[in-house]
C-alpha cells in the first residue's frame, strides 16, 4: 500500500493540521510516513505546500516526484491548480472552492474551478459552507479531510481516532465539532 | 523500542537528549529552530534540567556550548547556515582548542533559500575547520548519529563535530525508532593546569599541529563510518556518489534498486579508499549532493576531470535544492512528460499578516519621507523584510543580521540622508547594538527604528531576550534621552507617528524610535490559550 499526497493552501488555512492528522493515523495503522513541509517566511500568507507519503514499504525520498502523487488536497482552488504537475494521471484532486484573494491579479475563480474540473477525478466543495452548516465555521480543513478520507487507502476510523487525539487537549466539545465537520465532508464527497 | 513521528530537527534533539546531553544553545533560524523548541518541551530535558534557553545570538550560543564542553559536559549548539557565519570565530577556534565534553555543532542549511538570503553549504566550514562533519540522510540516521555516535566520538577524538542538515530533512517528519535514554555521563575531567583552551600563540601552534595530525584519524573514522556505505551495482558505466538526502533521491529514481554502484556519503572528510574504488571501477561518476557541489569540486580537481558529472556540468541544476525528478533526469531515465501549469496560476508571495504592527510602521515611514528623495531605508532580517514588497516597497537593503544600522551609518557617511535603519527587537539585540554604539560615538545622522513586537516573530514567536527594554538598552549605549522615542504602530496613531518620525529625521545625530506593539500571531496564540 502507498499513498503519495500533496497538500496545498495559503498560510494559516490549516493544511499542516490535515497533514499531521493523516500522518498520525497512518503511523497508528503501522504504516511508514514521511511528511515534508516548509516553515518560516513562506508561511506568512503565501502559498504553502506539504508532501505526505504513506507506505507499507520503507519510504526513500521526502519529496514526491512530479506526475506521481495519488491525491492533491487543497484548501484553495488556485493552490490546487498550482500543484497539478505533481499529480499522477490516475490521481484525484480534492479542493475547497472558496478563493483567498490576497493578491492583485487573482484570476476569475470560475475559470480556475473549470480548469480543475477538466481533471477526471476532481472534487471541488464549498468547505466553508459545509463547515458552517455543521456548526463549526472554523472546521473547513476537517471538512476537506473528511472528503479526502474517501480517497485514501486508510481506514476512516483511524482518521477519526487521530482527530480525537489531535484535539483532545482542547476538550470534548472541540473534538466533537471537528468530528462533525469531518463527517460532513465525508458525506459531501460521496 | 518506541516509534515516534519526528521532524529531522526533533530526531536530532531527542538523539542528543538520549545521549546524555547537558545543554542545548541556539538562536532561532529556519530551518533549525525546532531543535531547541523540542528540547524546551521535552519532559526528559526538564527532569534533567538540561540547558534550553535561547541565546542572544549564534556567537553567544557557540561560546556557551564551548564553555559547557570545557566543563566536561555534552553540549549542542544549533543554528541555520548563515548563523554559522555569525559565530565562525568561535567555531574555527573550537576546532583548534578541541572539545572536552562532547560538542556537536548542528547547522541546518537552506538550499533554494525558502527562508534565507543565500544557500551556502556548511560542509565547506567543516573542511575549513578541519573537523569531522556528519550529514544524515534520514530522520532515523539523524537520531542514531546523535544518540550513539557524535558525543562519544567527539570526546574520544577531542574534537567538535559538525552535523549538517538541510531543509528537507530538518522539516520533514518520519517514523523514528527511539531507544532508551542514557544517563548524563560524569563530566570529562581535566587537570586545572590543562591549557588547551588558552589559544596564546605558543599553545595555539601546538594545538593546531595536533589538529593537523588528527586528519588521518578523521579520515579513518569516515572510512569505517557506519554512515558511509558502498552499494554494489552491476552496471559500471556510471558510478554514483550520493550524499545526505541526495542518496534518497537516487534510490527513489531507481525504484529502490540502483543498477549502478552507489557510494553513500554521510560523513566527512571524504573516505578516500571507498572513493578510489568507485573511480577505478566506473567509467564516469555522477555526484548527487543537496547544496553546493562540494564533493564534485574535490573529485573534478583543478583540471576538471571530464568523467566527474553533477551540478558543475549541468547534469543537475547549479543552484537550488534537488528533488526526485531532477535526479531521475540526470540519469536519463524514462519519465512521463510534466504537464504545463495553467497560466491562470499567479504568484502568491508571503506578506505581512493582517493587523501586523510592521505594516503600520512602514506606512508611517513612507509618509514621513514622501518629500525626501535622498532618504533611504535600510532593512534587516525578520518578517519586516517583507516591507521590500508591494504595497510598501519601503526598504532598499537586507543583507545580514544587524546590517540595517551599520549600512545606514556607512551610507550616511557617504552623504545619503536621511539614513533610516529598520530592525526588529530580537535582531537588534542579536547584532544591532555595536552599530548603534558606532553611531553614538561618531554622532552619525542615523534614525534607527526598532520594531519591537516583543518576540522573535519570523521563526514562530520565540522569546526575545531584550524585548520591552529597548529604550533602556539604547540609553545605556549612549543615545541621548530626548532622541529615544516610543510610538505605538496603529492606524489611529498614524499622523502622530509620522510627526515623531519627521522630528527625529530632522535631527543631525543618532536617534532611536521604538515602534512597540505585540506581534499579531503571538497575541492570537495567547488569546487562544
Amino acid at each position: 500500500m502507498k499513498n503519495d499526497i500533496v497538500l496545498a493552501g495559503v498560510g494559516g488555512q490549516g493544511i499542516l493540521t490535515i497533514a499531521a492528522i493523516i500522518g498520525k493515523a497512518a503511523m497508528d495503522q503501522g504504516l511508514n510516513v514521511k511528511q515534508s513541509e516548509v516553515h518560516g517566511m513562506s508561511q506568512r500568507g503565501g502559498a504553502v505546500l506539504a508532501h505526505l507519503r504513506l507506505s507499507s514499504e520503507p519510504i526513500l525520498s521526502d519529496l514526491i516526484a512530479a506526475c506521481t502523487a495519488d491525491v492533491i488536497i487543497a484548501m484553495e482552488p488556485m493552490e490546487a491548480l498550482r500543484q497539478v504537475q505533481s499529480l499522477s494521471p490516475s490521481g484525484a484532486i480534492i479542493t475547497a472552492s472558496k478563493p483567498i484573494v490576497n493578491i492583485p491579479d487573482y484570476p476569475e475563480v470560475e475559470a480556475v474551478v473549470a480548469e480543475l474540473k477538466k481533471h477526471p477525478r476532481a472534487v471541488v466543495i464549498d468547505a466553508d459552507e459545509i463547515a458552517a452548516s455543521a456548526g463549526n465555521a472554523r472546521g473547513s480543513n476537517m471538512v476537506i479531510l473528511g472528503a479526502v478520507s474517501r480517497f485514501l487507502a486508510m481506514d476512516a476510523q483511524t482518521l477519526r481516532d487521530a482527530i480525537t487525539g489531535f484535539f483532545a487537549r482542547k476538550g470534548d466539545a472541540v473534538v466533537a465539532a471537528n468530528l462533525k465537520a469531518f463527517e460532513a465532508g465525508r458525506k459531501a464527497a460521496e | 523500542m518506541a516509534q515516534r513521528l519526528f521532524l529531522g530537527d526533533e530526531a536530532v534533539a531527542q538523539g542528543a537528549l538520549d545521549a546524555g546531553l547537558s545543554g542545548c544553545y541556539a538562536y532561532p533560524g529556519t530551518p533549525s529552530t525546532e531543535i531547541l523548541e523540542y528540547i524546551q518541551t521535552s519532559k526528559l530535558a526538564a527532569e534533567r534540567n538540561v540547558h534550553r534557553e535561547w541565546s542572544t545570538n549564534e556567537k553567544a550560543a557557540m561560546e556557551e556550548a564551548i564553555g559547557m564542553s570545557f566543563a566536561g559536559k555534552r553540549a549542542i549548539v544549533c543554528m541555520k547556515h548563515v548563523g554559522l557565519n555569525a559565530c565562525a570565530d568561535g567555531f574555527m577556534n573550537a576546532a583548534v582548542t578541541g572539545a572536552r565534553g562532547g560538542l556537536a555543532v548542528v547547522v541546518a542549511d537552506d538550499p533554494s533559500m525558502h527562508s534565507s538570503q543565500n544557500e551556502q553549504d556548511s560542509r565547506y566550514y567543516g573542511q575549513f575547520a578541519m573537523i569531522p562533519c556528519l550529514e544524515p540522510s534520514s530522520q532515523q540516521e539523524a537520531y542514531e548519529m546523535m544518540s550513539k555516535y557524535v558525543f562519544g566520538e567527539s570526546e574520544a577524538k577531542g574534537t567538535p563535530i559538525l552535523v549538517r542538515l538541510t531543509t528537507r530533512l530538518s522539516h520533514s517528519r518520519a517514523n523514528v525508532e527511539v531507544g532508551e535514554a542514557s544517563p548524563i555521563p560524569a563530566a570529562v575531567t581535566a587537570d586545572a593546569s590543562d591549557r588547551h583552551f588558552v589559544l596564546l600563540p605558543a599553545i595555539a601552534k601546538k594545538n593546531y599541529e595536533r589538529l593537523c595530525a588528527k586528519q588521518g584519524t578523521f579520515e579513518a573514522m569516515s572510512e569505517e563510518s557506519p554512515y558511509n556505505a558502498y552499494l554494489e551495482g552491476a552496471d559500471k558505466s556510471v558510478g554514483i556518489v550520493a550524499s545526505g538526502i541526495g542518496f534518497n533521491y537516487v534510490m527513489e529514481a531507481f525504484g529502490g534498486k540502483c543498477p549502478h554502484p552507489v557510494l553513500k556519503i554521510s560523513q566527512y572528510p571524504l573516505p578516500k579508499k571507498k572513493l578510489a574504488r568507485l573511480l577505478s571501477e566506473c567509467q564516469s561518476i555522477v555526484c548527487v549532493e543537496e547544496g553546493m557541489p562540494f564533493i564534485e569540486q574535490q573529485l573534478r580537481g583543478p583540471l576538471a576531470d571530464p568523467r566527474i558529472k553533477g551540478r558543475l556540468t549541468g547534469d543537475l541544476p547549479r543552484t537550488g535544492e534537488l528533488n526526485p525528478r531532477l535526479v531521475a533526469e540526470a540519469f536519463h531515465l524514462d519519465l512521463p512528460a510534466v504537464p504545463v501549469v495553467s497560466p491562470l496560476v499567479k504568484m502568491r508571495p508571503p506578506r505581512l499578516c493582517d493587523g501586523c504592527p510592521h505594516a503600520d510602521t512602514y506606512r508611517a515611514i513612507n509618509a514621513a519621507i514622501a518629500d525626501m528623495p535622498n532618504a533611504r531605508v535600510f532593512g534587516d532580517i525578520g518578517c519586516y523584510t517583507l516591507g521590500a514588497l508591494p504595497p510598501y516597497n519601503a526598504i532598499s537593503s537586507c543583507v545580514d543580521m544587524g546590517a540595517s544600522i551599520t549600512m545606514a551609518k556607512g551610507a550616511a557617511d557617504a552623504g545619503i540622508g536621511p539614513a533610516i535603519a529598520v530592525i526588529g527587537d530580537s535582531t537588534f539585540t542579536h547584532s544591532g547594538m555595536p552599530g548603534t554604539l558606532d553611531c553614538v560615538w561618531e554622532k552619525s545622522p542615523v534614525t534607527i527604528l526598532i520594531l519591537d513586537n516583543l518576540t522573535t516573530g519570523m521563526t514562530g514567536g520565540q522569546s526575545s531576550v531584550g524585548a520591552g527594554r529597548m529604550e533602556a538598552i539604547c540609553a545605556g549605549l549612549g543615545v541621548e534621552a530626548e532622541h529615544i522615542r516610543t510610538i505605538v504602530p496603529l492606524p489611529g496613531k498614524h499622523d502622530e507617528n509620522v510627526a515623531v518620525l519627521r522630528e527625529e529625521l530632522a535631527y543631525a545625530g543618532p536617534s532611536v524610535i521604538v515602534a512597540r506593539r505585540e506581534c499579531i500571531q503571538t497575541l492570537r496564540h495567547k488569546v487562544k490559550k
